[in-house]
């Protein structure tokens, strides 16, 4: 299908070239601050083009933000995060596709519905639970009775405690559970012929044997791209573990960081704003996930479609 | 369904145990919790939690800051929706003609997607900063025209730009997919009609675009009330006088500043009751879409 529509043509790219204008304006702004010294970022008018100040910069914000061990954090907990819940999602909906029990559909809509339930609406409770992950067991214990009967047959006062608060585990636990990725393995999971199974039990496959030999191989394609989502969504984790880690200096997160880069009367003490440093920052904490979304495009795309819909 | 099943063992119940774990301990305690302190009240001396009814609900709706929270996260989502799915529509609907450069144009508006709300907060932070940013031209145009953190609209007006902003990418994404999902033969007939580009885009593509212009309008719009909070933390702090104070930052101030459960946990309750009706809104539209294609 050839059209000639020189017009058109230019019209399209003009249009493209705003919309790309736009989208880059303030990360322009943004890097061009980070290579200015601090007089400069604080002279108006401002300046538009990169002066030579960027690698100083850069490694003064890293060290004052202490960025070596944050950035393992972040890298700690971003790939647990990813492992946890492409290790869930497949395990799950393997189970609720696979096996024949009464209470599949009970289970299915019981994981659906965490969907409706984001983080930041149960955000209180949710610090509490953390604060004593075995909270819920205790309560039940004590509300059943079953603790006063413990303690009467064996004199053994129950008490379940497990803090999450400042560990890996605190940030990582909450993190896991996947409605999106259990749904997209289970469609990919039904999907796979009949056959197939007859053909794994007839040469004496059991179930874990069938998984992890024939449907995690099948499923590369759907580990990548839930692999590069949920990288991005982990890195970019901020009210939880601005919650729960406040021991910073072992456990700080990158982007956590970033709240304390604010350049305002709590961090300058009335001096001159450090914007330079800030935007330094901002650039290094930025950078990590748009690498992966460059440059596993392809991957990443389909595993938002996908998910999502 | 399926025929080929294995037979209900030991290792089905260990392979969904840890998920029902988790979402027991993070997901269902804790609503349960915050409904349970909605509708209580904890002594001021101890002694546990009494029951109130619908009072901390009342107390919550009778506040004038509760109200002007929902008023600007109302603001706050529509403008954020329409200034990002507009601009991802006119920007995808071009795109798609596929001329030269389209994969940099392509890769050029997907990116901002993996931005941290925090650090899209802290860099218009600064583009909107009345002495360093870009905005302080106007203030030597004439002094303290702009100050987003004296003046409540600006205020209002730098969230929702950097909301927009971070949320183009998602909805160019979704249209861009929709879009190529239109089949060839369609724009062809349509050609073979006379039907020049421009008029293809409108009598044709936008058409198609309907289903998934409804599911990014919830999505977007469900976005708006969860996941604003990075970008308000970093950009306004929910001022200046409370104007920006969206309702997910004010429920995170109330509960871990003010230490109000009671208070916190009614408006996650109602927060949740939100997100719920526009989920299932979502799914009634999705279970429709089924019967298109």
């Amino acid at each position: 299908m050839i059209e000639r529509t020189p017009f058109l043509n230019i019209a399209t790219h003009v249009i493209l070239l705003s919309g790309l204008v736009i989208i880059i304006i303030p990360i322009w702004l943004a890097f061009v601050a980070a290579t200015l010294t601090l007089q400069e970022v604080n002279s108006a008018p401002i300046e538009l083009w990169p002066g030579n100040q960027l690698w100083a910069n850069l490694v003064e914000a890293w060290t004052i933000s202490d960025f070596g061990t944050k950035f393992l954090n972040t890298l700690i907990v971003a790939t647990s995060v990813v492992v946890g819940k492409i290790t869930l999602a497949c395990i799950t909906a393997f189970a609720l596709v696979f096996f024949n029990f009464r209470g599949r559909m009970l289970i299915f809509w019981m994981i659906f519905i965490t969907l409706m339930l984001p983080l930041e609406v149960r955000i209180v409770p949710t610090y509490a639970v953390a604060a004593n992950a075995l909270s819920p067991f205790q309560t039940i214990l004590e509300v059943t009775g079953i603790n006063w009967l413990i303690n009467a047959v064996s004199g053994i006062e129950v008490a379940l405690e497990w803090n999450l608060l400042n560990s890996y585990t605190g940030l990582i636990l909450p993190l896991v559970a996947t409605a999106t990725g259990t749904f997209l393995y289970r469609q990919f999971f039904l999907t796979i012929p009949d056959e197939l199974v007859e053909a794994a039990r007839m040469d004496g496959a059991g179930p874990l044997r069938f998984l992890w030999d024939v449907l995690i191989p099948l499923s590369k394609t759907n580990i990548a791209a839930l692999a590069t989502i949920m990288f991005v969504y982990a890195w970019n984790q901020y009210l939880w573990p601005l919650l729960v880690i406040t021991d910073r200096a072992n456990y700080g997160m990158v982007v956590v960081q970033l709240s304390d880069l604010v350049p305002d009367q709590l961090t300058t003490g009335g001096g001159t704003p450090t914007w330079h440093l800030a935007m330094a920052a901002t650039l290094v904490v930025m950078l990590p996930p748009i690498a992966v979304v460059i440059f596993m495009q392809r991957w990443f795309v389909r595993g938002l479609i996908n998910t999502d819909k | 369904m399926r025929r080929a099943y294995f037979k209900f063992s030991w290792i089905a119940a260990v392979l969904l145990a840890p998920q029902l774990m988790i979402i027991f301990v993070f997901f269902y305690w804790p609503s349960a919790q915050a409904l349970y302190w909605a509708f209580t009240l904890e002594q001021p001396w101890g002694g546990g939690n009494t029951w109130v009814g619908f009072e901390n609900f009342a107390n919550v709706l009778s506040d004038p800051y509760y109200w002007g929270s929902v008023r600007v996260s109302v603001i706050y989502a529509v403008a954020t929706t329409i200034l990002a799915m507009g601009m991802a529509l006119i920007l995808a609907l071009f795109a798609d003609r596929q001329l030269a450069g389209y994969r940099a144009y392509r890769i050029g508006l997907i990116w901002p997607y993996a931005v941290a709300a925090p650090a899209v907060g802290l860099s218009f932070q600064f583009v909107f900063n009345p002495g360093a940013g870009i905005f302080s031209y106007l203030n030597t145009l004439s002094p303290g025209v702009w100050d987003p953190s004296v003046y409540p609209w600006q205020a209002i007006a730098s969230i929702v730009i950097a909301g927009a902003w971070k949320q183009v990418a998602y909805s160019f994404i979704f249209f861009l997919a929709a879009l190529q999902a239109i089949p060839r033969s369609l724009s062809e007939a349509a050609v073979m009609d006379g039907a020049r580009p421009l008029r293809r885009m409108i009598d044709l593509q936008l058409p198609l675009l309907t289903p998934t212009f409804f599911f990014l309008l919830v999505i977007n719009i469900t976005d708006s009330f969860t996941d604003s909070f990075g970008i308000v933390d970093t950009l306004t702090g929910g001022g200046p006088f409370r104007s920006t104070d969206l309702m997910v930052y004010k429920i995170y101030t109330d509960g871990f500043q003010s230490l109000d459960y009671s208070g916190a946990a009614a408006q996650s309750i109602i927060l949740m009751l939100l997100v719920m009706a526009l989920t299932f809104v979502q799914f009634r539209y999705i279970e429709r879409r089924v019967h298109y294609t």
